[in-house]
């Protein structure tokens, strides 16, 4: 069992946040894979994980510990209105991912230093592991799941899939979602300013050049 | 993370007074240095109180032509205000050299103004650290202390302020205004905000428990339209200073009526360089009087057995600032 759940765990699937429309993977359970992860990570304890879910692993191990006095947390995200009681200490991060099941952000550093956790709080691009849940209550949170209408994926998304930018894919909603942000504020469509406003999103597979192109095509500069 | 209670407050006065409640209480603004320090350990408060609901996120034009700055205003609002980027650009460029387009639009001014320290032994509650435990040591002495400061050190700290705007706002002659617990108000020069981390390590700012910033105003001056803020780094963006000066020049033709000067990336605050506005008052605006004042500017550097490079490069970056400021179009 630990075979398949770090298999299917940490095997970082662009298409999960890329193309979501695309069917999802099974797992030898006959659930579908964003079920299993979510009924694993809730289910199993973080110790019994294998080694190479080290970064799952580690969302679950850093959650904070029960006993706390909670707080009452309204969000909207992605259109819809959730009402949750938490831990204050819980991060808008692991919010999404563990209590709203929304895991296409992801928690990469989770210290501000990577980017991969980047959700649009009001339209603005910020880092959900910074910001806790509480202090996003009664705002507007949009994640790489709310950027498709339906079937049609988002501009930033389509351009990204037409470049090629990304390899390993956990950057990737991150980077999407980082897109889409500065879409809404100005940046010059140069590549050397396009490298500058994506800067706060860190890709270790090194797929800047066709992340620099889906963001130029995205925002209707020219390609080349 | 240890745990801790949380409110948010919707006036000023509600949220000192619900921080001054509590000994280990504080104030939670943009909460990219809180929220990482408390992840760390290295924060432990038990109350936070939530600010970024409060009535502080405006920035107007004073009456005598100067500028007020809300405290909750972000980062990225300020760097893009018409009025700051025609008036004041080294406060602009300095913002948008700072962090990465996310943390901006998180950030706040008063935030920022309170930003802690980058040194990685304060970050790491495996060692001693003057500025996290009191008396406990400093490990970056005999550490390894590249990123560390050459101006304002002591043996009690080394550790570099990582502020980019508050340079800025020191060259500007900045005012920080604050409410006290006492429900009094006062207004803070920029330059005495901050205390010298080799100083004292536990204080860094000379704010009282409980004292909230409430606004940062900028003087009518107009020739701080004539600024610049230039930083040189390990990488191009998304980085923290290794040195950095702001600097604004009153040029009569080609001569320097006044100037001001703040560096940092070496300091263990925001260093105003009195000594190097000095050098250019009156001078001709050329190169051998840049590097001058940038002699001057660093003359009380103390190099630590891994940063002496900064003393070279900050005057150097210093010089090009100064360069670039005279150049300019305005």
């Amino acid at each position: 069992m630990s075979d398949d759940l770090s298999h299917h765990d940490l095997s970082p699937d662009p298409e999960e946040s890329t193309t979501q429309s695309l069917a999802e993977s099974t797992n030898p359970h006959g659930l579908d894979r964003r079920t299993f992860i979510a009924l694993s990570l809730g289910a199993v304890p973080a110790v019994s994980l294998a080694t190479s879910t080290v970064l799952e692993a580690k969302a679950v191990a850093a959650r904070p510990a029960p006993g706390s006095a909670t707080v009452p947390v309204r969000l909207n995200v992605n259109g819809t209105e959730r009402q949750l009681r938490l831990d204050p200490r819980t991060s808008l991060l692991d919010a999404l991912r563990e209590d709203l099941a929304l895991a296409g952000t992801k928690k990469g550093c989770d210290h501000g230093q990577c980017g991969a956790c980047t959700v649009l709080i009001d339209g603005r691009r910020v880092l959900s592991c910074l910001t806790l849940a509480a202090m996003a209550s009664g705002h507007r949170v949009t994640t790489v799941e709310g950027l498709a209408q339906g079937d049609r994926l988002h501009p930033v998304q389509a351009a990204f899939l037409k470049h090629d930018a990304f390899q390993c894919g956990y950057c990737t909603p991150g980077q999407i979602v980082s897109a889409v942000g500065l879409l809404a504020e100005g940046c010059p469509d140069d590549p050397a300013h396009i490298r500058e406003c994506m800067s706060g999103n860190l890709c270790r597979c090194g797929a800047y050049p066709n992340i620099v192109a889906a963001v130029r095509e995205a925002k209707g500069g020219k390609v080349s | 993370m240890n745990p801790f209670s949380y409110t948010s407050a919707g006036r000023p006065e509600e949220a000192v007074a619900a921080v001054s409640r509590h000994r280990q209480a504080k104030f939670l603004a943009g909460g990219t240095t809180l929220v990482d320090l408390l992840r760390l350990e290295v924060e432990t408060p038990d109350h936070l109180v939530d600010i970024n609901a409060l009535p502080l996120a405006r920035i107007e034009s004073l009456p005598g032509g100067g500028v007020r700055i809300g405290a909750m205003v972000r980062n990225s609002d300020l760097a893009n205000d018409p009025t700051i980027r025609k008036r004041y650009p080294v406060l602009s460029e300095a913002l948008l050299s700072g962090a990465s387009p996310q943390i901006r639009n998180m950030a706040s001014v008063g935030g920022n103004l309170m930003q802690r320290t980058r040194c990685y032994y304060f970050r790491d509650t495996n060692y001693p650290c003057n500025m996290r435990v009191p008396g406990s040591g400093c490990a970056a002495l005999e550490g390894y202390n590249r990123i560390h400061a050459v101006l304002g050190t002591s043996e009690k700290c080394i550790a570099t302020h990582p502020g980019d705007m508050p340079v800025a706002m020191a060259a500007l002659d900045a005012v920080v205004h604050t409410r006290r617990p006492n429900g009094t108000e006062r207004a803070i020069p920029l330059v005495d905000f901050h205390v010298p981390y080799g100083e004292d390590p536990a204080r860094e700012s000379v704010l009282e428990h409980g004292e909230l910033i409430t606004a940062v105003e900028l003087p009518a001056v107009p020739w701080f339209a004539r600024s610049h803020y230039l930083k040189v780094r390990d990488r191009a963006s998304y980085e923290l200073a290794l040195a950095s000066a702001a600097v604004a020049l009153d040029l009569d033709r080609d001569r320097i009526r006044a100037a001001r000067v703040a560096l940092g990336g070496v300091g263990t605050k925001p260093w105003r360089s009195p000594e190097a506005e000095r050098a250019l008052a009156g001078q001709k605006a050329e190169e051998s009087t840049y590097r001058a004042a940038a002699e001057a500017a660093l003359r009380g550097a103390r190099p630590q057995k891994d940063n002496g490079f900064k003393i070279e490069l900050a005057k150097r970056t210093l010089t090009r600032a100064l360069a670039v400021a005279a150049e300019k179009k305005v």
